[in-house]
């Protein structure tokens, strides 16, 4: 059987399951480019892993003396409620930061060997999804050594919001990548959105103090912001169940509102990352040239 | 006939050199009108077919397109116009450990290059050891890539991809790396690879290495094919064209109007000899005969050392030798020759002043010995006159 493979002027056309199935031949190297990427960070630390765990656990330590002791927060729980939205928060702009650099960083590749360039920002976000799961480890053990439940019906959507956005970051992670090949300052336009969208999201803030200051209509305006729906996913997921209090400070107490936010959301990301994979994949073509 | 692995179809590449470009989005902001480009055609209406299982050289000067057709073959860049077909998996060398992470241990690395050249982890498995061996790293195989000489890393990573298992390699002139001994491994491994049935195409300087394991070659000058097919052909004319960046009249087409009928190397007495000491006397004298009158011919002679490289040339040019007809004889005098120990090669030809119309010449056919200096080493005789006074 031979693979006969035509290369002619067009730039490349995204056949999507005949790419599909080409990347999932290629699954190892995402695997390996990811497992280089953590490797390499923690090599030559002595804490290696446990310092992706350490930024969590000093939040939840610092939120938890502060907003318990000196400034008591309205927000009952609050490191509980900071945790939840941050670690799928740091999850999207880490995960965006490395996609975007990660054809430009991985140029010698890129122009001296010939394999899928989507493995390289996918690799990004596949290695902070590592890191996601430590860090989520440290909130797991948060709630157990606090009492909280941890097994509720809200986490049936845990998997669900997880799944929409990596869906979303990865839309948005090819898109960013290849613009960042044309337009080196890319990177540099993304942590400053970033910084305007953490703001916008509600990680620090309840929601209820956005119904409470803009109304209904500044409120569902505010709702049009995906990451604002993955956030309250999780929240409702994790805090939600903490009890009857935390739930009280979420927009809605059943599950329905958010798992039909979060399909929406799922299936607009899907359509998203169709148009920015065909981006991704017609400008890859001349990675090589631009790097 | 087997069919063709690798099936080149009019390539046609162009790269523009963007000025004043912009490379950031605030750039692109700030100026509105376009960018000017300057085009630069690193390929023009390049076509050739390698049948499945041969191995093709490819050679040429620096500049004239052998990676970027390479890498065009390979995948890496979109060529401009034309196609590639090619056919079963393709793995490209075209950087030995391209995507080596220096913080990475040579074991982490290998299996991280391999799986990108399109290994499976199981198949990886298989071939650590043989590749550990190949690379002659056993004992460093843990250790930090950074730690590495760039003998050891070259090592490394040739022996990942030699044993990636494509039915199509392209290699761009890496087997020039390493020692001699490594060297010897990395032909003997291409022949293996020969045997196993895939087919090869490399891009070289080392026209030797072109004549031992190639089927076939293909000559690029400025992008364009100057001569493909038959091995001997193509090395012919890359010889030429190497040549005649010293010699212009290193050219095929000879007219015959006049020939070389005769060249004699003679020392101090006139006696033919072939053996001089350094800053002894020689002679070159040759005969030359027109076949038809010839207006104004040029008779050059040149000189190259023992690595053919070019020392020296002189020729007739200054002389006006006018019209040729009949018998010519011409002598190079060279009363004291600044050469050191050594065998060295005379070119002659007989052209005109443009060197364009080349009526006969005899490449590098004649060969004298410098012998008797004392030193091996080196470069030049310089007659010196040792004077010591007692004051």
């Amino acid at each position: 059987m031979h693979d006969v493979l035509v290369r002619t002027n067009e730039p490349p056309r995204l056949r999507l399951f005949q790419r599909l199935g080409e990347l999932w031949q290629s699954r190892e190297i995402l695997a390996n480019l990811a497992s280089k990427e953590l490797r390499v960070k923690y090599k030559s630390s002595a804490l290696g892993v446990a310092w992706s765990m350490l930024n969590p656990l000093l939040y939840l330590v610092v939120f938890y003396v502060v907003f318990t002791y000196f400034i008591p927060a309205r927000t009952p729980s609050f490191p509980v409620y900071l945790l939840s939205g941050l670690l799928p928060w740091t999850l999207f702009s880490t995960g965006m930061a490395g996609a975007t650099t990660s054809i430009v960083g991985g140029a010698n590749l890129v122009a001296k060997v010939a394999f899928p360039h989507e493995m390289l920002p996918l690799a990004s976000i596949r290695a902070q999804l590592v890191n996601f799961f430590f860090q989520f480890l440290v909130l797991v053990a948060f709630l157990v050594i606090f009492g909280y439940p941890l097994i509720h019906r809200g986490v049936l959507l845990l998997p669900l919001a997880l799944g929409v956005l990596l869906l979303f970051t990865a839309a948005l992670g090819f898109a960013a990548a290849a613009w960042n090949v044309r337009y080196r300052d890319t990177g540099h336009l993304v942590e400053l959105a970033l910084l305007a969208w953490f703001w916008s999201t509600p990680i620090v803030y309840p929601t209820s103090f956005v119904s409470e200051r803009l109304g209904e209509t500044g409120f569902n305006l505010y709702l049009l912001n995906p990451m604002a729906n993955i956030v309250m996913g999780f929240q409702r997921a994790i805090y939600g169940g903490v009890s009857d209090r935390t739930l009280a400070q979420l927009p809605a107490p059943g599950l329905t509102w958010y798992g039909l936010r979060l399909i929406a959301l799922g299936l607009v990301s899907t359509a998203l990352l169709y148009v920015t994979w065909r981006l991704f994949f017609r400008r890859s073509g001349d990675f090589a040239e631009e790097l | 006939m087997p069919q063709a692995a690798i099936t080149v179809e009019g390539i046609s590449k162009r790269f523009r050199l963007f000025h004043e470009r912009p490379t950031s989005v605030k750039e692109r902001l700030l100026r509105l009108r376009g960018s000017r480009a300057e085009d630069f055609w690193a390929l023009r209406d390049v076509a050739f077919e390698v049948p499945e299982g041969n191995t093709w050289g490819l050679v040429g000067a620096n500049g004239s397109g052998k990676t970027t057709l390479l890498k065009i073959i390979g995948g890496i860049l979109r060529p401009t116009e034309g196609r590639v077909v090619t056919q079963g998996r393709i793995a490209a060398l075209l950087e030995l450990g391209a995507g080596f992470h220096p913080e990475l241990t040579g074991r982490e690395n290998v299996y991280l290059n391999a799986s990108i050249l399109g290994l499976s982890r199981h198949e990886t498995d298989l071939y650590f050891d043989e590749i550990v061996a190949f690379a002659e790293l056993e004992e460093f195989i843990d250790s930090q890539v950074k730690y590495y000489s760039s003998g050891m890393f070259v090592r490394l990573g040739f022996a990942v991809a030699v044993h990636v298992d494509p039915s199509i390699l392209l290699i761009d002139e890496v087997l020039a790396v390493g020692d001699e001994a490594f060297q010897r491994k990395c032909l003997r491994r291409i022949r293996e690879i020969q045997a196993e049935g895939r087919t090869i195409v490399f891009v070289t300087h080392a026209i030797q290495q072109v004549q031992a394991i190639c089927d076939g070659a293909v000559m690029l000058d400025h992008g364009q094919i100057r001569a493909m097919g038959d091995v001997a052909d193509v090395i012919k004319e890359y010889r030429l064209v190497m040549l005649r960046r010293h010699i212009g009249f290193a050219r095929r087409d000879l007219t015959r109007a006049a020939e070389i009928a005769g060249v004699e190397l003679l020392d101090g007495e006139g006696a033919v000899s072939s053996v001089v000491p350094p800053g002894g006397e020689l002679t070159v004298q040759v005969d030359v005969r027109a076949n038809r009158p010839v207006d104004d011919p040029v008779i050059s002679m040149v000189i190259y050392d023992g690595d053919g490289q070019f020392v020296f040339r002189t020729g007739t040019a200054e002389m006006r030798l006018g019209r040729l007809e009949g018998k010519l004889r011409v002598g190079f005098e060279m009363s004291s020759l600044p050469l050191a120990d050594g065998r060295y090669s005379l070119t002659v030809g007989i052209h005109d002043r443009s060197e364009r119309v080349v009526h006969d010449w005899h490449d590098q056919r004649y060969v004298f010995d410098v012998a008797g200096g004392l030193m091996e080493e080196t470069q030049i005789f310089i007659p010196v006159e040792t004077r010591v006074e007692r004051l």
